[in-house]
């Protein structure tokens, strides 16, 4: 089932505020906490942004965003994808990434940046 | 001037001086001391070694501490302004090496003062490597920051919700004022655990992580474990002394010990190996541990397949490398390529030191013949006595803090010496400015 967004967030206290302010703008958000399956994740939600936290546990989102850019489905390598991250660089994973949020972030950029993502 | 002479020179300067300003005759201490007022003569003018037995009767007679005239004390400042001068940042100042006996002769005041500069220098770029290595390779200090940042932006993203956002169901007001709390506490636990963690950077060389724990443990004596910091270090601590226990009930202190009275075997540990018929590694590692006749000084690095380190025991004036970030020449790694063989090889430290090593790599399946091959290997270092070999091997600490400007295997540049300037030539090529 296509949703609007998927964030994959460890942070659960992150991830529920970002789902609630996301959901007010009445946009769908499925939320998955883990690197280790996240393509899977990806894939079944098929979702029309992700948004993708840095440090995630098993598999890093540097990691997960790579392994998506190489996905033989060429329409789910391409989804656009939102780094979250909380360092001031993210190395060779800002390339593949469509927009990069520096935790902690204003609502507001959020919720402007997500909109324009989904055009 | 050789450096085996320099010593002499400054002895019999100093006997000459200590005599003049006690207006005595060269005769008459000559006398007093059992020798020919030539022969006297000919050591003031550093034209003939002196032993220590000769320069206790001079300072004796001459009403001054043995050491004031003796050669090591020399020998000391000598190799403290050589290293000075060896420094990167002495690079193109051209120092007056062959001058230095003199500059001590004559202006030992200033020559003192050079020397506590550097060696204090030298104490604040140790203290800065170790906080260099630790604000970026710290992964306790990073997973903390990663803590506060995201507790961080947590409340940040709630709070907003609570102010901005409006109507907001009671249930879900219940649930972020819950999830506030929830952050700040997070915050306030971590934040202090920082600030704890920062302080511990003022103490030089405290112990960061459970195995600098267990390794300071083991060189204070390794008394009890119980007494160490970290649940960690605690377990990591009783798995190295069941170990080494292990270890001396096969080969014994007093086996040990007898074994290397024969010339050869003390010379050769892996003829002591033979000898005694036992492992190379176990007697690499009882070596370092009791540390009997001819291995006084010695340490003892241990390194897994990937290379990182699982132990260190140092030894006098060798540079202990950090876990995960050590110099890639150190033999050591040379034996990860060629298991059971036994490597020697003199290095040199940048500080001027020598050291031989020994290193040797062992394999094991403890999985059975299905699991992993493991591999593990140990270099035993024993201070070189006298003058360092020319071919000795120039090793350093870790790339980054390396002073060494030319070394093949650099990886990144170093924080110690000046970096070179890339400068963009007309056909698009770079060049170095230096």
């Amino acid at each position: 089932m296509q949703q609007d967004i998927l964030m994959i967030e460890d942070e659960v206290n992150i991830a529920e505020a970002v789902r609630f302010i996301l959901s007010r703008e009445g946009w769908q958000v499925a939320l998955h906490a883990d690197g280790a399956g996240a393509i899977e994740a990806i894939r079944n939600h098929r979702p029309r942004v992700l948004i993708l936290d840095l440090m995630l546990p098993n598999r890093s989102g540097a990691e997960v965003l790579a392994d998506l850019r190489a996905d033989p489905d060429a329409n789910l390598a391409a989804t656009p994808v939102l780094m979250l991250t909380a360092r001031g660089q993210v190395g060779d994973a800002a390339a593949q990434a469509n927009q990069i949020l520096s935790k902690p972030f204003d609502n507001a950029d959020l919720r402007a940046l997500v909109r324009r993502m989904l055009g | 001037m050789n450096e085996r002479s320099t010593p002499t020179v400054l002895t019999g300067t100093r006997i000459r001086e200590r005599r003049l300003s006690l207006s005595r005759r060269q005769a008459d201490i000559a006398r007093a001391v059992g020798i020919s007022p030539a022969y006297l003569n000919l050591i003031e003018h550093n034209r003939r070694p002196v032993s220590a037995d000769l320069v206790a009767r001079l300072a004796e007679e001459l009403d001054v501490p043995a050491e004031e005239l003796a050669e090591g004390r020399e020998e000391v400042r000598i190799a403290a302004l050589r290293e000075a001068a060896a420094h990167p940042v002495a690079t193109g100042l051209g120092p007056e090496l062959d001058q230095v006996t003199e500059l001590l002769a004559r202006f030992p005041g200033w020559g003192q003062l050079l020397i506590a500069h550097a060696r204090r220098a030298g104490g604040l770029e140790r203290q800065l490597v170790d906080l260099s290595d630790r604000m970026t390779q710290d992964p306790y200090l990073l997973t903390t920051l990663h803590e506060v940042l995201s507790a961080v932006t947590a409340v940040r993203s709630t709070a907003a919700i609570l102010v901005e956002e409006g109507e907001i169901s009671p249930e879900w007001r219940r649930r972020f004022h819950s999830n506030l709390h929830e952050d700040s506490q997070r915050l306030s636990l971590t934040a202090q655990a920082l600030v704890a963690y920062l302080d511990s950077f003022e103490a030089e060389g405290s112990a960061a992580t459970p195995q600098e724990e267990v390794e300071a443990w083991l060189a204070a004596g390794a008394s009890d474990a119980a007494e160490l910091a970290s649940d960690a270090a605690r377990v990591m601590a009783r798995q190295l002394e069941s170990g080494l226990n292990a270890d001396r009930d096969i080969l014994p202190d007093q086996i040990l010990a007898e074994a290397v009275t024969n010339p050869e075997a003390r010379a050769d540990p892996v003829r002591l190996a033979a000898r005694l018929e036992m492992p190379l590694d176990l007697v690499m590692r009882r070596l370092a541990d009791l540390r009997p006749a001819g291995f006084e000084g010695a340490g003892l690095l241990v390194c897994d397949g990937s290379g990182a380190l699982t132990l260190r025991r140092a030894a006098p004036g060798f540079p202990l490398p950090r876990p995960g970030d050590s110099c890639p020449l150190l033999p050591l790694y040379q034996a990860l390529a060629v298991p059971q063989v036994a490597l020697v090889r003199d290095v040199v430290t940048p500080d001027g030191r020598g050291f031989r090593t020994l290193s040797h790599a062992t394999r094991s399946q403890p999985g059975g013949v299905t699991g992993p091959v493991l591999t593990t290997a140990q270099m035993l270092f024993t201070p070189i006595d006298g003058p360092v070999p020319s071919d000795a091997l120039a090793i350093g600490p870790a790339c980054r803090i390396c002073s060494r400007a030319a070394c093949p295997a650099r990886r990144e540049p170093s924080i110690l010496v000046p970096q070179p300037v890339l400068v963009e030539r007309p056909n698009g090529t770079f060049d170095t400015g230096l």
